[in-house]
């Protein structure tokens, strides 16, 4: 296969999803109470992205992966620790305020201006990889933006596969409603992948794997470039969690096709 | 003096996170330890903790899902953390701290499942400090990982010692095993003849190679020695029956027996022939005391990782307490706060919270320490063979005069201009850093593991009935029965007591502790909230206590400071572990202070992270210094004989009628006098006449110094608690609970 790719994966950093999440609001606008506190991770859906964007690399000889990771660079750094072990990359930090609040514009504008400055990057083989959502509050357009701003045209969202073709070509499968797929077929780099959860387990970590890519995450942390994301006017109104419902009964004679046609029921009534 | 409660008001807002641990621990700039550490707890978290939810501890025996667990070790790194990076390892330079992080994440949430993986570095151990080089290279490429690409299983190994069966962990100097010369043609390799039965012997069930501890059973070999059996070796390698443990169910533990024949050449450190015998270049003692200094760190950290696990699942537990109940509606105090609205909940959850932190800091400085020993114990060795000297004796003799000179150091003053000279000398440093090793090594295993069982019982208790049940979140029944293997294997509490009677009392190590002492005052000048005052009042106690019975004998005359009196010198070893875990709790907590400020991942919540950090200190140097006091005060005083209201001692006290006749002329005596004897004869009821103070005013003054100086000890602990019932917890624990069987 001649074909090679470079790969810039778009990961920021959320709140472990199992701390206890309350929003706040704060002179600049709102966020997590106590978020610098909070352990971080990497966001799951741009982690998918991330062991997406590997598996490619290792199956198309030639290519390279860099992760572009914005968020404040001391938290970037405890979360290297474990994710530069699951697979090789290079790291292209970008030093921010943390927070899900941010313009996706501005957050988009620093990304892209940061990947066309990434040396020996060549945008004609460029596979923009990011989630399709995000476990912080998802704005659902900032991976759209960061092509749009880098002029890549081909983009797909809910991406759950890819497969090279010899001739450069890629077959995608983007989630549809209905819990099905579309199939399409691309000519070829550049483009902009969402992925939704893909096909990979998380990899194990390996501190190997994790020592090797040290060697320049670390000078790339230190170097890594202010960015002052801009508001551009965003204001917001309300902010909450997402209210969990639960609606128990406690139901001793029932058929379990009795059970099943109010499951069934119960589904078809958001429709 | 008493110390000033800390005005400052700010506090924790979230249970420490990693930032902060790699501060207080050390390791902020290791990037190795901090992968290592995360690495490790993706395997405790995930692949362990699902084993023991769903029951793998409940068999003795070694099942293939327990054998996973291995191979998700060596994925992780874990096995390959003891390598060297040409051995197939990541970590280069010593490795005890290293050894230590990964325990620690491992017994998290399993202890049993730490010791699988420090098995196969104890058994290597005795090959890594004390053999040869060609031995090292084969059994350390044997066992690394395999490499990408490589199609091969690592060994894995046992390690043997073993006193005279049916017992374990009794004393290592007495063994069981015999080795006896095979064959031996001239010019050739002796073949050696090995029988021996192991008891309790950790990863026999899937060892590859087994590091035997033997005595010589034949004329033709000196003394003993550790030998390397291999599986295949020529004979009998039977790995015997599993061990019906109660505890630590997903190490592998059985009783082997091994009948093999095997070449001198497995000597752990090779051997010299002279005049037609044999002679280990290394007895099985030496090569154990190099190996257990070491690897007894890591089994008290296990019990640390414990009691800090237990924080996050009693707060969960008592704050959900009540929600369910009728009386308890959302928003209410009892839905809220459930439990924790008891004062009492608080406090012996901030009790076990502060044990933990105080042995987490032990236990890392003694791993930091032997990091430092290591290549310094090298460094010594090299300049001994140098200059011609070998052998135990005629080393220890040899570092007499740099023992001197370490503690000249101590006594310097900053300015003076032979500090330079004295801390260059790499015998002097080596005497220093061993002699705090040999302390805090013993300190941590004892003081941990031993304190850390009772704690972990008062965790258990915090859940109710809850606590003793399988599916207790956070495992922590199991947790605190595998305590009290931790405080047995690698050396039961007496052995490390006897250890410490030993060190304890050495020159170099009584010049550091009167050091830390000043230390501590001055830490308590600048930092009043800590608890170092109460602690320093404590170890000047503690050392006078030491002084005076070195120099003291009991009613009978018998000495009172020997090494078969362990009624004292058990007694003071113990005291000495409270005072050591509270001083590193204290530094590190001072650590923290100094670099967080500079730390852009910890330095916001950091005033409250350190307030409340302060307030444990406080709380467990308090504890500390009610220990010392009690223990101190029963062996000065408890070895006097009491007196009695026999003749002798009547003569001493005051008839009635004497004092109404002195009163004449001493107002006031007739109220302070308490032994009177009435004129009919008869005396007051009690044991007899109060025990004199003789010779112990000196004590009494320190013992009334050290009891004021508790003083804000209870606020701080008051302090705390309200931090503990309003720090915020994830939602859930991030390991599962026992399911479904």
């Amino acid at each position: 296969m001649a074909t090679t790719f470079h790969i810039a994966v778009c990961a920021g950093i959320v709140p472990d999803p199992l701390q206890t999440l309350e929003p706040t609001t704060t002179p600049g606008g709102p966020a997590i109470k106590n978020e610098m506190l909070l352990p971080a991770v990497l966001d799951p859906w741009a982690a998918s992205a991330l062991y997406e964007a590997a598996d490619l690399a290792s199956r198309v000889p030639g290519s390279k992966l860099w992760l572009v990771s914005l968020g404040p660079k001391a938290r970037l750094q405890q979360v290297m620790m474990t994710v530069a072990q699951k697979v090789a990359f290079e790291l292209v930090p970008i030093d921010s305020p943390q927070g899900g609040f941010a313009d996706a514009a501005a957050t988009a504008e620093a990304i892209a201006s940061t990947i066309e400055a990434i040396p020996n990057l060549d945008r004609a083989k460029l596979l923009l990889f990011g989630g399709w959502e995000s476990a912080s509050r998802g704005a659902g357009v900032t991976l759209q933006f960061v092509g749009e701003r880098l002029r890549i045209a081909d983009q797909f969202f809910g991406v759950d596969q890819i497969i090279v073709h010899d001739d450069g070509s890629f077959e995608v499968l983007e989630r549809v409603e209905g819990g099905k797929h579309q199939v399409s077929v691309c000519a070829g780099a550049p483009a902009v992948l969402g992925w939704a959860t893909g096909n990979l387990a998380e990899p194990r970590n390996n501190p190997q794997i994790g020592m090797a890519n040290m060697r320049t995450v670390m000078p790339a942390l230190q170097r890594a470039k202010a960015a002052a994301l801009d508001a551009n006017g965003l204001r917001y109104v309300a902010v909450s969690l997402p209210r969990q419902q639960r609606e128990t009964r406690v139901v001793q004679d029932m058929t379990p096709d009795q059970i099943a046609a109010e499951l069934v029921a119960w589904i078809g009534k958001d429709r | 003096m008493g110390t000033i409660a800390i005005p400052e008001t700010k506090t924790m807002l979230t249970i420490p996170g990693d930032p902060v641990r790699q501060l207080l621990w050390r390791f902020a700039g290791r990037f190795d330890l901090q992968m290592l550490v995360q690495s490790a707890r993706g395997v405790a978290r995930g692949t362990v903790a699902r084993l023991v939810a769903a029951g793998e501890r409940n068999t003795h025996e070694w099942t293939a899902a327990k054998n996973a667990m291995l191979d998700a070790f060596d994925s992780a790194g874990i096995t390959a953390a003891f390598m060297e990076p040409e051995e197939g390892g990541f970590i280069a330079g010593p490795k005890n701290l290293a050894l230590g992080l990964a325990a620690f994440e491992l017994a998290w949430v399993d202890g049993g499942a730490a010791t699988a993986s420090l098995a196969g570095f104890l058994a290597l151990s005795p090959i890594h400090e004390r053999g040869m080089p060609e031995q090292v290279d084969r059994y350390m490429k044997l066992a690394a990982p395999p490499q990408p690409g490589e199609n091969r299983k690592p060994w894995r190994g046992a390690f043997a010692l073993t006193e005279p069966i049916p017992y374990v962990g009794v004393d290592t100097g007495m063994l069981g095993g015999k080795v006896r010369v095979a064959e031996w043609k001239d010019g050739q390799e002796p073949w050696l003849q090995i029988d021996k039965r192991g008891r309790f012997i950790s990863g026999i069930a899937f060892a590859n190679f087994v590091t035997a501890a033997v005595s010589s059973g034949d004329e033709r070999i000196k003394g003993s020695c550790v030998v390397i059996l291999e599986e295949t070796d020529k004979g009998a390698f039977d790995r015997g029956t599993s061990t019906k443990k109660l505890v630590h169910q997903l190490s592998s533990t059985g009783d082997p027996v091994f009948n093999l024949r095997i070449p001198a050449g497995r000597i752990v450190g090779g051997y010299t022939v002279k005049e037609g015998v044999i002679i280990p270049n290394f007895n099985h003692t030496e090569v154990i005391d190099a190996v257990f200094r070491r690897t007894r760190v890591p089994v008290g950290l296990m019990t640390a990782a414990k009691l800090l696990s237990s924080v996050e699942p009693v707060i969960r537990y008592q704050r959900q307490r009540f929600r369910g109940a009728e009386g308890a509606r959302p928003g209410s105090v009892r839905y809220e706060q459930g439990i924790q609205q008891r004062e009492d909940a608080l406090h012996r959850l901030v009790d076990v919270w502060a044990a933990g932190e105080a042995a987490a800091s032990l236990g890392f400085a003694a791993a930091r320490l032997f990091d430092e020993l290591d290549p310094l114990e090298k460094q010594k060795t090299a300049l001994m063979k140098d200059r011609g000297i070998s052998g135990g004796r005629a080393v220890m003799k040899a570092l007499k005069e740099s023992e001197q000179r370490a503690v000249e150091l101590l006594a310097l003053k900053q300015s003076d201009p032979r500090r330079a000279q004295l801390e260059a000398d790499p015998l002097v440093q080596f005497v220093l850093k061993d002699a705090e090793a040999n302390v805090l090594c013993p300190a941590t295993k004892l003081w941990n593991t031993g304190h850390g069982a009772n704690m972990m019982r008062e965790a258990v208790s915090l859940m109710g009935g809850y606590g003793i049940t399988e599916d207790c979140p956070g495992f922590l029944a199991n947790k605190w029965m595998d305590a009290q293997l931790e405080a047995t294997y690698e050396g039961p509490e007496a052995v490390q007591r006897r250890q410490l009677t030993v060190t304890m009392i050495g020159d170099v190590f009584l010049a550091l502790f009167a050091a830390w002492t000043k230390q501590m005052r001055e830490i308590a000048s600048s930092h009043p909230g800590t608890g170092a005052c109460t602690l320093a009042s404590a170890m000047n106690l503690w050392a006078w206590t030491l002084n005076h019975l070195q120099r003291s004998t009991d009613a009978a005359g018998n000495k009172l400071y020997h090494g078969q009196r362990q009624g004292v010198t058990f007694a003071l070893a113990d005291a000495l572990s409270w005072l050591m875990a509270s001083r590193c709790q204290i530094l590190d907590v001072l650590e923290l202070e100094t670099r967080g400020a500079q730390d852009a991942s910890v330095s916001e919540g950091l005033a409250g992270t350190v307030q409340f950090l302060s307030d444990l200190c406080h709380t467990q140097a308090a504890q500390a210094a009610g220990e010392v006091s009690r223990i101190c005060a029963e062996l000065v005083f408890g070895y006097n004989r009491h007196p009695s209201w026999d003749d002798e001692e009547r003569r001493n006290c005051f008839l009635a009628s004497e004092l109404e006749d002195l009163e004449q002329t001493v107002p006031g005596i007739m109220a302070m006098a308490v032994d009177v004897l009435a004129a009919d004869g008869s005396h007051p009821a009690k044991a007899g006449p109060c025990a004199s103070c003789a010779g112990a005013s000196d004590f009494l003054r320190m013992q009334s110094k050290l009891t004021r100086c508790l003083t804000g000890s209870r606020l701080a602990k008051d302090r705390a608690a309200e931090t503990v019932s309003k720090v915020v917890i994830p939602e859930a624990l991030d390991y599962p609970a026992a399911g479904p069987a």
